[in-house]
């Protein structure tokens, strides 16, 4: 239990660093954000006082309101879910913005990463355990995969698969002249095959290193002597495999999946501009591209909070798999 | 009984357990063929007594866990067995040679005739899985037909057996101290009711105290059960305690094979004799009255 | 019972030279493919700029394939895409090292000197480490970028070593935690061995493998962040990395207009790249843990096993 507070406590401390982060990057920086950002929107009509406040509140000020009362009243604006009105997607706000985008982003980064996940452990597991065979020459090609940037890699799939062997679409999340969102099977079946190249690439960039990772957990834990106390049990393969070795060897992996998670957050932004992918990374570079800074913060705070909670899923998932964190704390 | 009874009655326990071995090797020897080629273990040849408890003694090096993982067929390569071979007579008639099982038979030979209690119990249990998993394993592979409640009784009262209390089955390793994982060790070994038990430096993590116990554990049950044991250990006088016959080997041959009586008293060989004199002499406070004895009838008769 | 008290000069000394023992990777195949590749490219950065013609220089011709002199072909605005691959090895190679560099140095100060000063230092050097990791990089990286819109190529790989040293510092401090625990360097420390000394004569050392493999994660992730960063648009204004390239070459439509020869090889000499990085890497693996390096084909090879003997090892091994 107090495991579990230590673990909750540093999340928050991380959300608060990124928020104060957010909170000063603008005020640091060379430019005046809150000038250029009012004058852009002031070409797409009349500034309400309202969106003014908003802005000066998230951006930095020309008021001469103490520093630390802006902080407070930037922290109230942000836990009200206030982040003013967007430039880029005029005259939505800010949290419309993100509202529509979100679920495209964790639905394809979700399910690819778990699809990596799970094929990268698995052939991790079986490389691992036939030590010194075919398959260990295998991995280095793997390890190339690694190395290929997401969105050349989105490219080229986009390339072969979309433009000259017509099989997939191009871009969008679904297709927008035949079906509406909705729960019908039609909508899901368009989402699926919209979604299957992005999740095609960020599945074979990232499986390579859950393998490599596994394959060499696995080499490791098979000189344990553990695993010679269940060869001499005269234990099946099988059993050894996984529930001796496979078990303990996909600890580190399951630990070091906030690094991971973080380059795959990285990859998926890019690969959803490549496939013009309606997420929240498309969105992300629409604000840069129209100095929308109120809804780069937001954003930037939105992805701040989905990988925050994400890795500490991750770290309630590893206290359940290894009895021995909760003896630890 | 009198102290001279109990040797006596100890030396022939001996011979009519040697009379009908339960295992014999002939002529073993294991080379480990890396870059360099090392001879591990030379023709080794020995028989062990039904019931009997042979100590295998001799410094770090010398081979003792080599023969006794060759025995298991448990070397992995560039270990290799390269003469000699051992056989298995079981208690029902019948023999098998060791070196003729593979694969499925090899693998379900394992632990239901010979079992092996490792050195350092510290990692020789899985850490992520409960005790009750680790002894039930052996059950579902080697017995499928008894049912989870029989299976579940049954480990219970192997806990029990070594003195360890059955609210412990849903335990993980980490939770038990380092006595209590080496008589998880032991009750996994004992779990199919082998015919012969390999220890394997089964005490020399622990503390004096719990190796004492450990070491009634192991000689109690063995008058229970009648399995025989080979124990290796680099420990001498440890061995003069619990042992029927000893064994001494010296980089990979036995040196000497004898009674372990007759071994303290009057050793023949001059390694034998340069390990019997390295270790602290004993006041006779604390140990086994062989070896007091035995100081005593040294006196007599010089 | 008589203890002899040794001299503690004495036992630092050989606690040091067991500790000392710098191994070098065996030569594999695979180190010696990833050491040739990357030797190739680093070749071709260094000196093929000089060698080929000015990359900028606007021609008639307009898009095209290769052949008319241009071993790549052009860009849609006539460049030479040769020329320009050339000079964008360069630029992505330097930003690679510069980034390399700033990592390691960033990650070893709050990675090991917190690890090993312990206390309170390494709790809050910990706590610093573990929030910048988990604070998500690309898209902290591509807000800072917005802010300054002209960058030069040391500001990119700043941004990139602040955002990246994170991963690195976890790895190095849990390293050294478990070094400090070793005999060797108690021993220095009970006999009266500054700290800054034991830090720098036991430990270092055997830091060496696991900070050369940290340096070339570094490396590989500069570039690729510094690649992705360019095709956004937000990299290195004016100078030509692979990451711009592909940028020019998605917004001149060269995927449509099926230039491969403009898009192809900047991403496939990240990939290679990359590649010969981690095949590096992977020898470096071998020596950080022993464990790995008794199972490959290579050590196989050396037993002194016959072919059938070998092929029953492996007959063994099968589920």
């Amino acid at each position: 239990m107090r495991f579990l507070l230590q673990k909750v406590a540093f999340y928050v401390v991380a959300l608060w660093a990124a928020l104060t982060l957010n909170f000063f990057l603008p005020r640091w920086m060379p430019g005046n954000p809150v000038d250029m950002m009012l004058s852009k929107l002031a070409q797409k009509g009349p500034v309400s006082p309202e969106a003014r406040s908003a802005i000066e509140l998230l951006l930095g000020t020309n008021s001469s309101a103490p520093i630390w009362e802006q902080y407070f009243d930037y922290l109230g604006k942000v836990f009200a879910g206030d982040f003013g009105v967007s430039v880029a997607y005029f005259p939505a706000s800010v949290g419309d913005v993100i509202g529509r985008t979100l679920p495209w982003t964790i639905g394809l980064i979700g399910i690819a990463t778990v699809i990596s996940f799970v094929l990268g452990i698995v052939l991790g597991q079986l490389a691992g355990w036939k030590r010194g065979s075919w398959l260990d020459n295998f991995i280095p090609v793997t390890t190339m995969f690694q190395s290929v940037p997401y969105f050349w890699l989105a490219l080229i799939l986009l390339f072969f698969f979309g433009s000259m062997w017509r099989l997939f679409p191009l871009n969008g999340g679904y297709d927008v002249y035949t079906t509406s969102p909705g729960l019908d099977w039609d909508f899901i079946g368009s989402v699926l095959y919209y979604g299957a190249l992005p999740a095609l690439t960020i599945v074979i960039s990232s499986v390579g290193g859950w393998m490599l990772g596994m394959r060499n957990m696995m080499v490791s834990t098979l000189s344990e002597d553990y695993i010679l106390t269940a060869e001499a049990k005269g234990l099946k393969p099988r059993r050894i495999m996984t529930t001796y070795a496979a078990r303990n060897a996909v600890l580190p992996s399951v630990a070091g999946f906030a690094i991971s998670l973080g380059f795959v957050v990285a990859g998926s932004i890019v690969t959803e501009v490549v496939f013009s992918y309606p997420g929240i990374g498309s969105a992300l570079l629409q604000a840069v591209s129209s100095n929308d800074y109120s809804l780069m913060q937001g954003i930037f705070l939105v992805i701040t909070l989905s990988v925050l909670g994400a890795n500490l899923l991750v770290d309630l998932l590893y206290t359940l798999i290894d009895p021995r964190t909760r003896a630890r704390a | 009984m009198t102290i001279s009874e109990e040797t006596q009655a100890r030396a022939d326990r001996a011979t009519t357990a040697r009379a009908h071995p339960v295992l014999t090797v002939d002529d073993f020897s294991v080379e480990y063929r890396g870059e360099r080629v090392v001879q591990a273990v030379r023709n080794v040849s020995l028989e062990l007594g039904r019931g009997e408890i042979l100590g295998l003694a001799g410094e770090s090096g010398c081979g003792k866990s080599t023969l006794a993982y060759g025995i298991n067929r448990l070397l992995k390569p560039p270990a290799m067995i390269t003469s000699g071979g051992a056989h298995f007579h079981s208690r029902e008639g019948y023999s098998i040679d060791l070196g003729e099982l593979h694969g499925e038979d090899l693998r379900a030979f394992r632990w239901d005739k010979i079992s092996m209690v490792f050195q350092g119990a510290m990692n020789s249990l899985n850490p992520v899985i409960n005790i009750r998993a680790q002894l039930e394993d052996i059950f579902t592979t080697h017995r499928p037909e008894m049912s989870k409640k029989e299976r579940r009784e049954k480990c219970a009262e192997l806990l029990e057996r070594v003195g360890v209390d059955r609210s412990r089955l849903l335990s993980y390793p980490h939770e038990l101290s380092g006595g209590m994982r080496q008589r998880v060790m032991i009750a996994m070994a004992m779990a199919l009711d082998p015919q012969i038990m390999i220890m394997d430096e089964p005490t020399t993590a622990l503390d004096v105290v719990v190796q004492r116990e450990i070491l009634r554990e192991i000689t109690r049950l063995r008058a229970e059960l009648g399995f025989a044991v080979i124990f290796i250990t680099h420990d001498l006088p440890l061995l003069l305690e619990i042992s029927d016959r000893i064994a001494i080997m010296r980089e990979g041959e036995i040196v000497e094979l004898r009674d372990a009586v007759d071994l303290y008293t009057d050793p023949q060989h001059p390694y034998t004799k340069k390990l019997l004199a390295s270790f602290p002499s004993l006041t006779g406070a604390r140990g086994s009255f062989v070896r007091g004895h035995a100081q005593d009838r040294n006196e007599e008769v010089s | 019972m008589t203890t002899t008290t040794q001299d503690p000069a004495l036992a630092a000394g050989a606690a040091t030279a067991v500790s000392r023992r710098v191994t070098l990777p065996p030569m594999t195949p695979k180190l010696a493919a990833g050491l040739l590749l990357g030797g190739a490219i680093t070749l071709f950065g260094l000196l093929g700029p000089l060698f080929v013609g000015n990359p900028s220089t606007v021609n008639n011709i307009g898009l095209s394939g290769p052949g008319n002199g241009f071993i790549l072909g052009t860009t849609q605005t006539g460049q030479d895409v040769f020329a320009q691959l050339a000079y964008a090895t360069r630029g992505s190679l330097t930003i690679g090292l510069i980034v390399g560099v700033l990592t390691l140095f960033l990650s070893a100060f709050f990675g090991i000197v917190g690890a090993y000063a312990g206390g309170w230092l390494d709790e809050s050097f910990s706590l610093f480490s573990n929030v910048m990791l988990v604070i998500p990089g690309l898209p902290l990286i591509i807000i800072i970028s917005s802010y300054v819109p002209d960058k030069s190529i040391l500001l990119v790989a700043l941004v990139l070593a602040i955002t990246g040293w994170a991963g690195s510092a976890r790895v190095l401090r849990g390293f050294t935690l478990s070094l400090r625990n070793r005999d060797y360097v108690a021993a220095a420390r009970v006999s009266g061995e500054k700290p800054w000394r034991v830090l720098g004569v036991e430990i270092l050392p055997n830091l060496i493998p696991l900070l050369a493999s940290q340096a070339v994660f570094a490396v590989i992730f500069a570039i690729l962040g510094e690649a992705g960063l360019s095709f956004l648009g937000l990299g290195a204004s004016g100078s030509f990395t692979w990451g711009t390239m592909l940028y020019y070459a998605q917004n001149g439509l060269a995927l449509r207009l099926g230039a491969w020869w403009w898009f192809v090889p900047p991403g496939l000499l990240i990939a290679l790249f990359g590649a010969a990085l981690s095949l590096i890497n992977f020898s470096i693996d071998e020596i950080i843990n022993p464990k790995l390096r008794n199972q490959t084909r290579a050590t196989r090879k050396k037993w002194n096993l016959s072919k059938s003997q070998l092929k029953q090892v492996v007959k063994e091994d099968e589920l």
